[in-house]
């Protein structure tokens, strides 16, 4: 049996949720009144609110609102970075009965027009004068909002705006009023359900307006418990919380795994503090998309340049053990004594301190998703003893769907499906899941909900992607862009644009790449290369070059790109599904890719169609069999003038590889 | 923008005159800054502004006229004595120490607050350890305040120029001043450090009440935060009002806008 099918098999052994969000804060508080539940560094000291002081602030909160007017079943905005009050905020909204809608902070006002209209919201909690500004000109056109109650004071002194008043006096007035009815507080946490709508989160479509996805106290808690377990933490374990409390990763790993296992919470003095205040707390469990960890990895790399010969000869040496030595360890794998011991070595003199250094000292289990994360970047914090795992899932699953056992990890699978979770792919290779973490639905869009849910309980997760021989689950592409090889040597052959896309962009050189190749014999690529990396390179061989299209028509950099590409077909080679979409010839571009010109989108991923429309006469050439193609092209400057950029592009034919089993 | 209310006046300049040797650089000069204002001085360059500032700050000692402070006159005041009587100053050309931290510079702003002899803050004992700690309380507050929490332990000449200027406030403000003087406190600015510049002067006068002086030579943002504007040319007077008023009249107009513009 695979391991993947006994773990799916284990699903049934699931447990039943019995709570809800402000049950789970009361039974903190009863049993660990003493114990802190969050942190926040502020005035340049590290803060602690105990169990039993935030259930109190939660029950002044919940008994304010009440006041105030908040129905069960309605929703209250909260916007803000991570601070405790907030956090408050929203469980007191759940112990009404009420449906906490976090927001994104760093929104433009326009954009929260759409969610607080379609959740009919009143009432909005926010962290300072820039959200209560964002309020202000929200009102225009969501006319209901009524009440405004901010955290912070600072620059709202002299703000005189019907219904605007201090979280301080909300908290005052709940007081006064629980005194005034007791028993009330408990009652209504009493009556809650698990079945009931704890939150709501609007996830950013690509097209059209944000859906909100509904979440019940059982979905969150459900899933939040699995992880837990899956990865064994405890009430012991530290989380810094500095991603949008908006997005559902966020909010599970530091508010609904938070509540489940009665952790610590710590906020950071600021956004610009983050850094600091990693190393000063040293989670033990942590998450970050990829894009963190390749800020810190360069980081730490620019100092190391500026390190002394002696000092960086060592900090190489060690790497390079490490690269070679680490992940084994990591894996349990056997690994030769000698080697163990150049480790060990290793361990006192670079990577314990640059895990202190990076904030990693305790770190017990970290987390990265919600893009492919590059193999070197993986293995680096692997390397160090550090146990960078990744995972699989949505807003609508509550996130957990697959993770990554402690000893397998690696940098192309997402892992298995953890406890709860049925998973099956489509002839198509679209992945569906059927989980107690499902969402209940898309509010009030009836059309999105039967799109995504089936009658019998999956949920499209619109991800194409196999479960590969491990039994690890593997995602390629989204589903839409999946296509088949058609005609030629490899007819019917999976063809995964974004997949290959992904490798030839993990190289320093290459910034975007476009692949075309659905319903096509072969695969070829238009590429970017980078202006910084790749002119770094040029310079340091004494080519001198004039721009960017100069620059990409070099022989010598067509020749640097060409082995890039060559590393990704051998790569591809010993992929079971996609060997067969290995790239036969590739052009570089004249310009860059530019959201200005509608190539991108403003979130930077390719607009493969457009492009394909847009530059047919490149297309035509690679599929044509032409050495070279020559091209003129409209390009929009950024102080709006229209130029055009014109060059003769040569194209480059790639060795491929025959296929060859994975080496296990 | 949200109004402010302004009191009576706290500072009153009577007549001041200054020479060194036979250069007049101010001839005769009133104005006066009300509680809460903020109080711009324009000029071209030589025009005597950073030495009016010298002037009320104690620095430089004027032959004629006198200024007072809530109804106090003085003559022949040093800087230390002005600064007791809570006026603070920032610096055309920074005056920091460079290779001490954000947190200590800030620190020396609160020097004149601490009573404990160099012996007790030697050895950190007694009511040193208490003092410091109370005082820590005020620069901390001033930290969050000016948003620098990430740069506390980063000695300031490592800092970028715009870091820099708003360290220099912060040690101003570290004194809790009641009349704050700044120099030039954007000069130097990219558009965007001033637009942040002079969201914290505004906020220092909302939320301290502090009344502010300042020389300033980026007429849009003198027209956009200032309450009241004296203009100075050739060490006199020239125009003294409203910022509309000031821009619309002709002598100021031919004597510096126009220059510029």
């Amino acid at each position: 049996m695979t391991l993947g099918a006994r773990r799916v098999a284990a699903s049934f052994e699931s447990l039943i949720v019995t709570s809800t969000f402000p049950r789970l804060l009361l039974d903190h508080a009863a049993r660990r009144p003493s114990a802190p539940a969050l942190r926040e560094k502020d005035f340049g000291i590290w803060q602690t609110l105990t169990w039993s002081e935030l259930a109190a602030l939660v029950r002044a909160l919940a008994c304010g609102l009440a006041e105030a007017g908040l129905q069960r079943g309605e929703h209250l905005v909260v916007i803000g970075e991570n601070r405790p009050r907030l956090y408050a905020a929203m469980l007191a909204a759940q112990a009404l009965g009420a449906v906490p809608v976090p927001l994104y902070q760093d929104a433009a006002a326009t954009e929260y027009v759409f969610p607080i209209g379609n959740a009919e919201v009143a009432f909005t909690i926010v962290e300072d004068q820039e959200q209560v500004d964002k309020m202000i000109e929200v009102r225009a056109s969501c006319p209901r909002i009524s009440r405004i109650w901010f955290d912070d004071p600072r620059g709202l002194r002299h703000y005189d705006e019907p219904g605007l008043a201090p979280l301080d006096a909300l908290v005052a007035a709940g007081r006064a009023w629980d005194e005034k009815h007791p028993g009330f507080f408990e009652a209504e946490v009493d009556k809650a359900k698990t079945s009931d709508v704890a939150a709501l989160f609007f996830t950013s479509g690509t097209t059209g307006n944000p859906k909100g996805v509904v979440h019940t106290h059982a979905t969150l808690i459900d899933r939040a418990a699995a992880g837990a377990r899956f990865d064994k933490l405890t009430a012991d374990d530290e989380v810094l919380a500095y991603l949008p409390p908006a997005w559902v990763g966020q909010n599970i790993f530091s508010y609904a795994q938070w509540l489940v296992c009665g952790y610590v919470v710590n906020c950071p003095e600021s956004a610009s503090t983050v850094t600091i205040d990693l190393k000063e707390i040293g989670p033990t469990y942590y998450f970050a998309p990829p894009r963190v960890f390749e800020g810190l990895l360069t980081s730490v790399m620019i100092r190391m340049e500026d390190a002394g010969r002696f000092k960086r000869w060592l900090f190489d040496r060690a790497m390079a053990l490490a690269r070679r030595v680490g992940p084994a360890l990591m894996d349990k794998k056997p690994v030769g004594s000698l080697d163990r011991l150049r480790y060990a070595i290793g361990k006192v003199l670079i990577y314990g301190p640059l895990r202190n250094t990076l904030g990693f000292s305790r770190v017990r289990v970290a987390y990265t998703a919600g893009e492919a994360i590059g193999p070197d970047l993986f293995t680096f914090y692997r390397s160090l003893g550090i146990n960078l795992k990744q995972l699989y899932g949505s807003t609508e699953t509550a996130v957990f769907v697959c993770l990554q056992p402690d000893n397998e990890a690696r940098s192309d699978t997402v892992g298995v499906p953890i406890e709860g979770v049925e998973l099956k792919v489509e002839p198509s290779g679209e992945i569906l899941v059927r989980s107690p973490g499902l969402l209940k639905e898309y509010y009030k869009n009836p059309e999105a909900t039967a799109e995504v849910l089936t009658a019998d309980g999956w949920y499209r997760t619109g991800d194409a992607g196999f479960l590969d021989a491990a039994g690890h689950v593997k995602i390629i592409d989204r589903a839409k862009d999946v296509g088949r090889i058609a005609g030629g040597d490899h007819d019917g052959a999976l063809f995964a644009p974004k997949y290959i896309e992904n490798k030839l962009k993990f190289f320093p050189y290459i910034k975007e790449a476009v692949a075309f190749g659905d319903g096509r014999e072969k695969v070829c690529v238009f590429v970017n290369i980078d202006l910084e990396a790749v002119g770094n390179w040029a310079e340091k061989r004494n080519l001198p070059y004039g721009g960017y299209t100069e620059l990409s028509q070099k022989p010598e950099v067509s020749a640097l790109v060409k082995e890039c590409v060559a590393k990704v077909n051998a790569d591809l080679a010993t992929d079971e599904k996609l060997a067969g979409s290995q790239i036969s010839r590739f052009l570089i571009l004249h310009k860059e890719l530019d959201a200005d010109d509608g190539e991108l989108t403003r979130t930077r991923k390719v607009r493969r169609g457009f492009i394909a429309e847009r530059y047919d006469v490149l297309v035509d050439a690679l599929y044509g069999g032409k050495s070279e193609q020559y091209v003129e092209t409209q390009v929009k400057f950024e102080d709006g003038r229209i130029g055009k950029v014109a060059a003769t592009l040569k194209i480059v034919d790639v060795p491929t590889f025959a296929p060859v089993g994975r080496a296990a | 923008m949200v109004a402010r209310p302004t009191g009576e006046v706290i500072l009153d300049v009577h007549n001041i005159s200054l020479r060194f040797g036979g250069v007049k650089a101010l001839s005769d000069i009133s104005f006066d800054v009300r509680e809460h204002e903020i109080r711009a001085i324009i000029g071209p360059n030589g025009a005597g502004k950073s030495s009016m500032l010298n002037c009320i700050n104690g620095v430089y000692q004027p032959q004629e006229g006198s200024i007072s402070l809530r109804g106090q006159t003085f003559r022949h005041m040093n800087s230390r004595q002005v600064a007791q009587m809570g006026v603070a100053r920032t610096f055309q050309n920074l005056a920091l120490f460079k290779g001490m931290s954000v947190l200590d510079n800030l620190m020396t702003g609160r020097h004149l607050q601490m009573r404990s002899n160099l012996f007790q803050q030697a050895i950190r004992w007694g009511a040193a350890e208490r003092e410091e700690t109370e005082q820590r309380v005020v620069v901390e507050r001033i930290i969050d305040f000016l948003e620098i929490q990430a740069y506390r332990k980063i000695p300031v000449g490592r800092l970028p120029y715009g870091l820099q200027k708003r360290v220099d406030l912060g040690r101003a403000l570290a004194m809790q001043p009641q009349v704050l003087l700044l120099d030039e406190p954007m000069a130097g600015m990219n558009v965007e450090e001033k637009q942040d510049m002079s969201r914290f002067i505004l906020d220092v006068n909302a939320e301290f009440g502090t009344t502010i002086v300042l020389i300033e030579h980026d007429m849009g943002v003198v027209m956009d935060i200032s309450d009241r504007v004296v203009v100075l040319n050739y060490g006199r007077k020239i125009g003294d009002g409203l910022p509309e008023q000031v821009r619309n009249d002709p002598e100021v107009v031919s004597a510096y806008l126009g220059t510029v513009h």
